[in-house]
């Protein structure tokens, strides 16, 4: 069967939304355009996107990223979320959260719950996901270093609530290596640390089928100042690291692959972004098949989450953001995202308030219901300018796995762990930074309100007020919930954790399911770990 | 300040945030501006920042601050350094809400740098904070524009 007629099966099989597929004044559309022998979307190398019929099966999934103050303020907005048409939900965790620090931490003092939810145990867990059906909705935790502990305490709330582990479906972060490279959240070495996200991924391969254990971010890079091709490269090429540690742990390609997710940054020059998910998807398919010998359609097919540009947000003229956020989600769209988070216009200032959240989703609901870009597949494939785009970047991208690979010799793990430690990625994408700055405060790139336009910033929005008294109620019920537990337990769940965790061969899983169902906390488990594992600390550069 | 050497300023984020861009984008700029920069970097407590204060004779604290913790961190970062019957001006730099500026100047902030601030402004209240010999600043913010 021709390429078309795979296609065109695929097509006939797929859903369709009631919705009519035609212009504004009544043209009717074809799902695809293309002359004989094009790409078609569905189809290897899937340039055009994973699936035949894309968006006039399912729309992408309006997943907004929320978390602030306890647990029981953010459950509160997850539920607004739910009730304005979100389709799912999204985790933001504060700092000391993600870094394995309990509230009482000496190093966590000011910035419990203020820019993500404070979890401590699964009890806050418990509180967060309050009335909302774990096996309904779809979750969406963005943690990477305390990524497995935090994941244990959603399977216990699981658990408890009787929902079986199977219907769990959702995607964690659990991305370390883009941790060393940009956002610098990492508690352990490298290695131990990659240790984890293979247990993960091994625990969700046997025991959460609907479940995406990694989302390998670029976001991140590029918001620490990479360039779009940076950002593609070094993303693949971790996701390639991914693929060799799972390997290496035993799994096989096919049955873990296909729940791998990509999470990339839609940045403001629409087109390169465009190019850039296209390129992303047609390299992961290649090298999937070529290098790892995948066989199976789902795992050369790369699905990706895609944020707008927070760092491409101004605080003046803060309404000018929704502009922004507009033309970003639209790139993201027309490069065929599977789920989007719209940033809120006021994000350079504060969190977003609830009102500000509210018109970031309503964004991507214009894009959806009133556009008419969701009835074609891949709309701008085979534009001479895009398709060109695309083949650069792919082409400048595999320059750097070339490089990675010299560097590991062979190995794309060892390639990108020494990259890591010795710099490299950190100097790269801060260089990219810095000429960035440069091309503003030299004005050969002009951002609106910033070095032009700059007259009318004389409105500030309101702000989110994150009550400082968060911090005194989760110390309290900390402090309760160390009250009420069984010591004993604790402690025997704690050695238990350490000792599993000088035994490489072993998956730390069950012993942090164990550990969460005790109300251990995440600073204990993460201090546990950290007795064998010992603590990372970049080496300086600028 | 010693007259025959460069400003001597040292850049930290303080506590758990990892948000560098800015922070290593401003060491470039200071730099470039014939500054000596003493990067410090992640994870900074305010001891650490007064320790390094001493031995490394700095004339400038610049603090990078994304999370929110500043009407917490800063104050603290600054009674460190009196504590130690230091006057070293401290210049905050990242995302300070309007309405906590006057906060930041009680505390005794040298200045806040906001997002957008151009390398001239970063350069010009370094400048000044270093011949600056006390704590009366003013916490005004130098670019309230968009973070880059």
């Amino acid at each position: 069967m021709g390429d078309r007629q795979k296609w065109q099966a695929e097509y006939d099989r797929s859903s369709r939304r009631d919705v009519p597929f035609e212009t504004m004044s009544g043209v009717p559309l074809e799902p695809v355009y293309g002359p004989e022998g094009a790409e078609l979307p569905g189809q290897w190398p899937y340039t055009r996107g994973p699936y035949a019929s894309m968006y006039r099966s399912r729309l992408w999934t309006m997943r907004q990223f929320a978390g602030f103050g306890t647990a029981a303020d953010t459950n509160h907005r997850f539920k607004e979320l739910l009730a304005s048409g979100g389709s799912g939900l999204s985790t933001a965790f504060d700092m000391p959260t993600l870094l394995g620090r309990d509230s009482d931490d000496p190093m966590a003092k000011g910035e419990v719950g203020r820019a993500g939810v404070a979890v401590d145990t699964q009890a806050d867990m418990e509180t967060l996901f309050s009335g909302i059906d774990l096996g309904t909705v779809s979750t969406s935790m963005t943690i990477n270093s305390a990524a497995a502990v935090v994941m244990a305490m959603y399977v216990g709330v699981g658990d408890r609530t009787g929902v079986a582990r199977q219907a769990l479906s959702g995607t964690i972060q659990n991305d370390i290596l883009k941790e060393y490279q940009a956002q610098k959240e990492y508690v352990f070495p490298p290695r131990p640390s990659v240790r984890l996200v293979t247990d993960l991924m091994r625990f969700a391969t046997a025991e959460l089928p609907r479940w995406h254990p990694v989302s390998i971010s670029g976001y991140h890079i590029r918001e620490a100042g990479s360039t779009a091709t940076q950002e593609l490269a070094f993303t693949l090429a971790n996701g390639f690291a991914y693929v060799e540690a799972a390997l290496a742990a035993g799994l096989v390609v096919d049955a873990f692959a296909p729940r791998l997710s990509f999470f990339f940054n839609a940045h403001m020059d629409f087109f390169e972004e465009i190019a850039k998910y296209r390129a992303a998807r047609r390299i992961w398919a290649h090298w999937m098949r070529d290098r790892y010998g995948a066989t199976d359609g789902r795992s050369l097919q790369l699905r990706f989450h895609t944020q707008t540009a927070g760092v491409s947000l101004t605080a003046q003229q803060p309404e000018v953001n929704m502009a922004r956020v507009a033309i970003e989600a639209l790139s993201a769209v027309l490069g065929g995202t599977q789920s989007l988070h719209t940033d809120s216009y006021d994000e350079a200032l504060a969190l977003p308030t609830e009102r500000a959240a509210r018109l970031a989703l309503r964004t991507q609901q214009v894009v959806a219901e009133e556009t008419g870009v969701v009835h074609v597949a891949d709309p701008l494939g085979g534009s001479w300018f895009v398709e060109s785009l695309t083949d650069e970047l792919e082409s400048q991208a595999e320059s750097v796995f070339a490089h990675l690979l010299e560097v590991g010799s062979g190995s794309m793990l060892d390639g990108v762990i020494a990259s890591i430690e010795d710099g490299w990625f950190g100097t790269e994408i801060a260089d990219a930074a810095y000429q960035f700055q440069s091309k503003i405060t030299s004005g050969k790139w002009v951002q609106v309100g910033v070095n032009g336009y700059t007259d009318g910033d004389d409105h500030q929005p309101p702000t989110l007020y994150v009550d400082p008294e968060v911090e005194s109620r989760q110390l309290a019920d900390l402090e309760a919930i160390k009250q009420a537990r069984d010591d004993d337990a604790v402690r025997s769940s704690v050695e238990r954790l350490s000792k599993e965790a000088t035994d490489p061969t072993l998956n730390l899983m069950p012993a942090l399911i164990e550990a969460a169902a005790r109300y251990v906390t995440v600073g204990e488990c993460m201090g546990a770990l950290e007795s064998v594992f010992g603590t990372w600390v970049e080496r300086s550069y600028v | 300040m010693p007259d025959d050497r460069p400003v001597r300023v040292l850049l930290a984020k303080v506590g758990l945030d990892g948000h560098d861009r800015g922070l290593r984008v401003v060491a470039r700029i200071l730099r470039d501006g014939g500054f000596e920069v003493v990067f410090a970097g992640l994870r900074q407590t305010t001891d650490m920042i007064t320790a390094s204060v001493i031995e490394e004779d700095v004339d400038v604290v610049g603090v990078s601050m994304h999370n929110g913790a500043h009407l917490t961190l800063a104050p603290a970062v600054v009674a460190s350094l009196r504590d130690a019957g230091l006057n070293t001006p401290v210049v905050v730099g990242g995302i300070v809400p309007d309405v906590d500026l006057p906060k930041m100047l009680e505390a005794g902030i040298y200045a806040v740098l906001g997002p957008g601030a151009s390398n001239a402004e970063v350069v010009a209240i370094i400048k000044a904070a270093a011949g600056a010999t006390t704590d009366e600043g003013t916490a005004k913010p130098a670019g309230t524009g968009g973070r880059t």
